[in-house]
């Protein structure tokens, strides 16, 4: 379980880090769909992959213990 | 003028939800109106904390900085959004609803003073987080006097428009709580979402073609590096990873962390919030970026104009300012009848501030008025009615101090109250994950980031751009440390001082470290 949230912790730094994209800073080409430069595409490229990165946390890691807690304490 | 009667059927029908909010919760108390019980759903929970963290910033902000920086914006502020704050939903957000659910609180201040058995320390964050609010709350006035005035073609005056907001804001808010807030929240981000793709598409055709504006633009020496990140500096970039940070330690977002019926429910939030994101934040920097080629555009060109204008004074700035490019390019490429329907999609986006001024009348009934006695001394009809004359005095502050503020609106977000709460993080992860974290920590904490705010505003007041101090520096921009913007050192100094004083400090009693922490090792 330790090892697993570790895993989780570190590919979501790999994710943290990748928003770095140091490679496109002045590039301007190739252009996707004829007008989104490759500094805008990259980003909503990242930005749907964020999503799906999190639907993964939500599958493996959701903390479901806190809601027992929290529902035991207050019912 | 047709575009003024779609935005006040608008604002009619955000009144009525209000009203009809304010009829749902006729039964009362506290808890039903700070929180709406703690019973919303998930539709309304998803749309409403997107909504309430989304505000003028947003739209007008975001499209206002591209127009002068070009597509940084989106990678700036949106796609970090994107990874970091539904980590801190996650993380953080979940924890907040678990501790406000189990032992019944209504704010981070009062997790606060329970988890460290502390009292006047939860004042000086009251005290930091509301001063740190006012700017973000300014934010929604100065959007929507902006975007009514351009909208009417300056036949309202901005500080019309922005009384006009006001007032409508102030009504909802006092008459539905929490739950009316949420619901206006749901319908003006559906809103949005709806009439943003419709901005697109027709501001695209009339500009003659996306393809051809990009074209067009490389072609010029002058507007190609807006298509690149060449005009921010690496360091800059970087820093701007530390901004999203401000989400959860926002008191709008933290206790509305705390309204969610179930924790399940952060579930879609945490999926589709950067999906979200991406369908209003990519729009608004891309046309913004391409306003720059709209030279068609009188308004536009002047401020193009102004731009060019050496040496740069504040005049000439507040001139070339674009935050309200996204408007005009509205009115001049869009029919009439679509203008008026986008322009409400936008004051729906615009007047997020309802969210922030309810936060800052729970805090200031629970944290100020509730913890120092009178709740018990006057009951909790009180307590509601003191939170809706609260709500009514802010209201009225913002509006003036609105009236005088000139500064563009995500340069005033950015400077003084992301930075501000982004370095507030610690004392939430110290509160909620660290059985070591003591009330001393945060208060070192929470004074650090009160004298560094200061310190920044007293600085930009005082020297003018060029100016260098050792490793401060001013920037045309506002304030850099070693090259990075100064959240960057404000939130590593605020971690350290967390740790550093927590770990010489005394512990909170052993009793109440583990109602935080349950030892499930015996149960299991």
């Amino acid at each position: 379980m330790k090892i697993r949230g570790l895993i989780l912790a570190a590919f979501t730094a790999i994710l943290f880090l990748l928003h770095q994209d140091f490679w496109n800073w002045r590039t301007a080409h190739p252009l996707a769909f004829g007008f989104l430069p490759p500094g805008l595409t990259y980003h909503a490229l990242y930005t749907l992959a964020a999503a799906v990165w999190m639907a993964v946390l939500v599958k493996l890691a959701w903390p479901s213990r806190l809601e027992q807690d929290a529902e035991d304490k207050r019912g | 003028m047709i575009a003024v009667l779609f935005v006040s059927l608008y604002l009619a029908a955000v009144l009525y939800i209000g009203i009809f909010a304010f009829r749902r919760s006729q039964k009362g108390g506290a808890e039903d109106f700070f929180l709406a019980g703690r019973s919303l759903g998930s539709f309304v929970f998803l749309f409403s904390l997107f909504g309430t963290h989304m505000t003028a910033f947003a739209i007008l902000g975001s499209s206002g900085h591209a127009f002068a920086n070009g597509i940084v914006t989106y990678s700036l502020m949106a796609s970090s959004s994107a990874i970091v704050v539904p980590v801190l939903l996650f993380t953080l957000g979940t924890r907040l609803w678990a501790a406000g659910k189990k032992f019944g609180h209504f704010t981070p201040v009062q997790i606060f003073r329970d988890r460290w058995e502390c009292s006047h320390t939860g004042t000086v964050i009251f005290a930091v987080q509301a001063v740190l609010l006012i700017p973000y709350i300014l934010i929604g006035m100065i959007g929507g006097g902006t975007t009514l005035r351009v909208l009417s073609g300056g036949a309202i005056p901005y500080w019309a428009g922005s009384l006009l907001v006001a007032i409508v804001v102030m009504s909802y808010v006092i008459f539905g709580g929490m739950r009316g807030t949420a619901w206006v929240n749901t319908f003006q981000t559906l809103l949005f979402l709806t009439f943003g793709l419709a901005a697109v598409v027709v501001i695209g055709r009339g500009m003659g073609g996306f393809s051809a504006t990009v074209e067009s633009m490389l072609a010029d020496p002058s507007l190609a590096p807006l298509l690149t990140r060449e005009r921010i500096p690496p360091a800059i970039f970087f820093s701007y990873t530390f901004m999203p940070l401000s989400a959860i330690a926002f008191p709008h977002i933290g206790i509305f962390c705390l309204t969610a019926k179930r924790m399940a429910q952060f579930k879609r939030v945490v999926i589709f919030y950067p999906i979200c994101l991406l369908i209003i934040w990519l729009p608004c920097v891309f046309l913004g970026t391409l306003a720059n080629n709209a030279t068609n555009v009188p308004a536009i060109q002047s401020k193009l104009a102004a731009r060019q204008q050496q040496p740069a004074t504040a005049e000439t700035r507040a001139k070339a300012n674009g935050d309200d490019v996204l408007v005009l390019l509205l009115e001049h490429y869009a029919p009439v009848w679509l203008t008026g329907l986008l322009g409400a999609g936008i004051m729906a986006a615009v007047m997020a501030s309802d969210s922030q001024i309810l936060a800052l009348s729970t805090m200031f009934t629970e944290d100020v008025f509730a913890w120092y006695g009178h709740k018990e001394r006057f009951g909790e009809a009180a307590q509601v009615t003191v939170g809706r004359i609260f709500i009514f005095l802010v209201t009225a502050v913002a509006y003036l101090v609105a009236q005088r503020t000139p500064a563009g609106i995500f340069e005033l977000a950015g400077q003084y109250a992301f930075a501000g709460f982004s370095a507030l993080v610690p004392l939430l992860v110290g509160a909620l994950y660290w059985r070591g974290s003591t009330k001393y920590g945060a208060l070192a904490a929470t004074l650090w980031v009160a004298a560094s705010v200061a310190a920044i505003a007293c600085f930009q007041a005082t020297f003018p751009p060029g100016i260098a101090y050792g490793p401060v520096q001013r920037t045309p921009a506002g304030t850099t440390v070693y090259g990075v913007l100064p959240v960057v050192p404000m939130t590593i100094v605020s971690a350290l001082l967390m740790w550093l004083v927590s770990l010489a400090t005394p512990k909170p009693s052993a009793a109440t470290i583990t109602r935080y922490f349950p030892d499930h090792s015996s149960s299991a």
